[in-house]
């Protein structure tokens, strides 16, 4: 233990976390140094293996909702949130099967330069990227309450506000200054960073207190079968769901809403399936659309090896979603005392401060275990938090400021544009940040994957199969929907954090208040529906050059007809 | 298309016919992989609504359920993905060789 400015460390936990941040720092320069523009980083991205590509695809996704926020999950709510590593993975089959190839044959990179493509409007451009901004800060807060969390276990004592303002303020600076470009390099290696990480903590763990299916046998069967006593297991404190319901489907996290609004028990179950449901329409189509995402699909040479790619990345991901829940079930049974922390004291901590526990069996390990998955939750935030800062920077930079603001700016005020614009960014992310710390990290991606599926799915599924769709059903259905799944999480999360006094509502309407929470289940075909509804009746816009569209979208790529689209377009004009 | 005559030149890629037949098998080949996903994605939870006492068997400390969803659904996913990139893979090159068909 050392003492940093008043405040207790462990100088293992912070030699770890330090390299962690240095290196990460270091990496982002010295490969920006050797990538100059956007245009050399795919340029230089298209020479890269199938092996790295997919490694640095699986190392931008793992946020720290994957690597700290599952884990704390499932240890609150049981069974329940094993749906939501699933359904990461998962949603990838869905970007593969129906999305991947024919924005990869169509050569868009972002939503933005898709929506533009695709319907000749650079009007839709500029609702597209509005939108791709205000969705991006959803998807900041997750990660800036990781970094909370892990910097107020690092140092007993420090307040979990200041926490965020630390890291976000490092990350934002260091974005700012031109490090931390989404170089292939900086993300695979962050990948097997934060795959070392979870799973060197987890095996130690299970040879010294018993392996997953051992500590999952512990908690009681709700048949008449005998509890398995073989392990060690702490007295859970009071705040802890009993081993039932924690086991069982439909246990506290999808039964929440029925619970509060006192249902008797065979009532709440068809609350919970909705919720299950609606939950998985979210994560797998939100998924589909994650826009930052997309981007590495055209890293690859052709499209044989994108397909390529997105197997290994299914394969990584998958393998890495088999660790966190391990995480949870022994947290459960040998750390129950985090069921009665509330905010950054919960169980989103779970995964750093559970192989601390190894140091009563074996001093100085739980330490250096404990050290390594910090080091891998500060790749997890820091990765995921600067690409978010990159692309919404670059959104803001290049598209607001320099497309519709300042059309006529010379590259030096562009370049001033792009340090403002992270610097306003980072300061609203941090701003927003401090604000969730009572919500579970997981939750709140959740969410923001919910935002997704309602928006950017039904516009990159509708357009790249159905030629009738024009720009004006595609805006309609991508805000439609978008707008209602956002104003139903914001008024759940702005209720649940004591913003807006709307409990007693939600106790009358358990109904309403789970299509709030997950409003997947009707927003996505609420867009789909719009979309259909609105082209229909603006026929008469859709593209007039569709069906080379359309052949581009679809045709393999081996008959070279996006050279001869590009021809005719340029001709065109 | 079995009926080709050694005459022709293929299929015009340009025409309507080409681009409605090949985004069909593509579609047709996307969906039917999405379905067989699917029915096991969508029918867990309804298991676990109808039959919960048959879930909750324990298999080496598993209960059965947490055994499908925690472990053995990633195998099942990497297998459709494995499955779909074969397919349309080959889809790709039969539809590219049938345009090529004839050109020089």
């Amino acid at each position: 233990m050392i003492n940093i400015f008043g405040v207790e460390a462990d100088i293992w936990i912070v030699a770890f976390s330090l390299i962690t941040v240095i290196v990460t720092i270091g990496m982002g320069f010295w490969s920006a140094s050797k990538s100059k523009t956007a245009g050399d980083f795919f340029v230089a991205g298209r020479s890269v293996s199938v092996g790295w590509n997919a490694s640095a695809i699986s190392g931008e996704y793992l946020s720290a909702a994957s690597f700290m926020g599952i884990a704390g999950m499932v240890m609150n709510s049981g069974y329940d949130a094993l749906w939501y590593p699933v359904c990461y993975a998962c949603g990838y089959l869905f970007l593969l099967l129906f999305i991947a190839g024919p924005l990869r044959r169509f050569g868009a990179y972002t939503i933005p330069d898709f929506a533009e493509g695709r319907f000749d409007s650079p009007l839709f451009r500029k609702i597209a990227v509005v939108f791709v901004l205000f969705i991006g800060f959803f998807y900041t807060m997750p990660q800036m309450k990781g970094a909370g969390t892990a910097l107020s276990y690092i140092f007993k004592g420090l307040p979990y506000e200041i926490g965020v303002i630390v890291v976000g303020v490092v990350i934002t600076f260091n974005v700012a200054l031109g490090g931390m470009k989404g170089i292939t390099l900086v993300q695979a290696f962050q990948y097997w960073a934060k795959m070392f990480a979870i799973a060197v903590p987890v095996f130690v763990l299970m040879a010294v207190y018993g392996d997953y299916g051992k500590h999952l046998g512990v908690n009681a069967a709700p048949v008449s079968q005998p509890a398995v006593e073989s392990v060690i297991r702490q007295p859970l404190p009071e705040k802890a769901p009993a081993d039932e319901k924690w086991i069982s489907p439909f246990g506290p996290l999808t039964s929440k809403a029925a619970v509060r609004a006192k249902l008797p028990p065979e009532e709440q179950k068809p609350y919970s399936l909705l919720y299950t449901y609606s939950l998985i329409i979210a994560i797998v189509c939100g998924t589909a659309g994650l826009p930052h995402i997309l981007v590495r699909f055209y890293t690859n040479p052709d499209g044989a090896a994108a397909k390529r790619t997105t197997m290994w990345v299914m394969i990584l991901i998958g393998v890495f979603y088999l660790f966190p829940p391990v995480f949870g079930v022994l947290g459960r049974n040998l750390l129950p005392d985090l069921y009665s922390g509330v905010g950054a004291k919960g169980t989103d901590k779970v995964v750093l401060e559970l192989p601390r526990i190894l140091n009563g069996q074996c001093p100085g390990l739980g330490s250096i275990m404990s050290g390594i998955a910090c080091a891998g939750a500060f790749a997890a935030f820091m990765s995921t938090f600067s690409g978010l800062l990159v692309s919404m920077t670059g959104a803001l930079a290049h598209d607001v400021y320099g497309r519709m603001l300042r059309p006529k700016s010379t590259p030096a005020q562009r370049m001033r544009a792009f340090k403002i614009s992270s610097v306003v960014i980072g300061a609203v992310a941090i701003l927003l940040g401090t604000q969730v710390e009572g919500l579970e990290i997981n939750f709140m991606v959740g969410q923001a994957f919910a935002i997704a599926a309602a928006s950017y799915f039904p516009l990159l599924f509708m357009s790249a199969w159905w030629r009738g769709m024009t720009m004006q059903g595609a805006a309609a259905g991508m805000l439609g929907g978008g707008i209602c799944a956002l104003i139903g999480v914001a008024l759940t999360n702005a209720s649940d954090l004591g913003k807006i006094p709307l409990n007693d509502f939600w106790v009358a309407h358990p109904l309403v208040r789970i299509l709030c929470e997950q409003p997947a289940i009707w927003t996505v075909p609420l867009a789909i529906t719009l979309m259909i509804v609105v082209s229909k009746l603006t026929r008469k816009s859709i593209p007039s050059d569709i069906r080379m569209k359309m052949l581009v979208l679809h045709a393999p790529e081996k008959l070279g007809l996006k050279q001869e689209y590009i021809q005719e377009h340029s001709s065109g004009h | 298309m079995p009926e080709q005559s050694s005459h022709s030149s293929g299929p015009d890629i340009h025409s309507e016919e080409f681009l409605h037949r090949l985004m069909k098998r593509q579609l047709r080949l996307s969906i039917t992989c999405a379905a067989t996903f699917m029915l096991l994605l969508l029918g867990l939870p309804l298991a676990n609504y109808l039959f919960p006492q048959f879930m909750s068997i324990r298999v080496a400390g598993f209960t059965l359920t947490w055994l499908i969803l925690g472990v053995l659904f990633f195998p099942f996913v990497w297998i459709i993905s494995w499955v779909f990139i074969k397919r349309s893979m080959a889809l790709e090159n039969e539809e590219a060789d049938a345009a090529n068909k004839g050109k020089p």
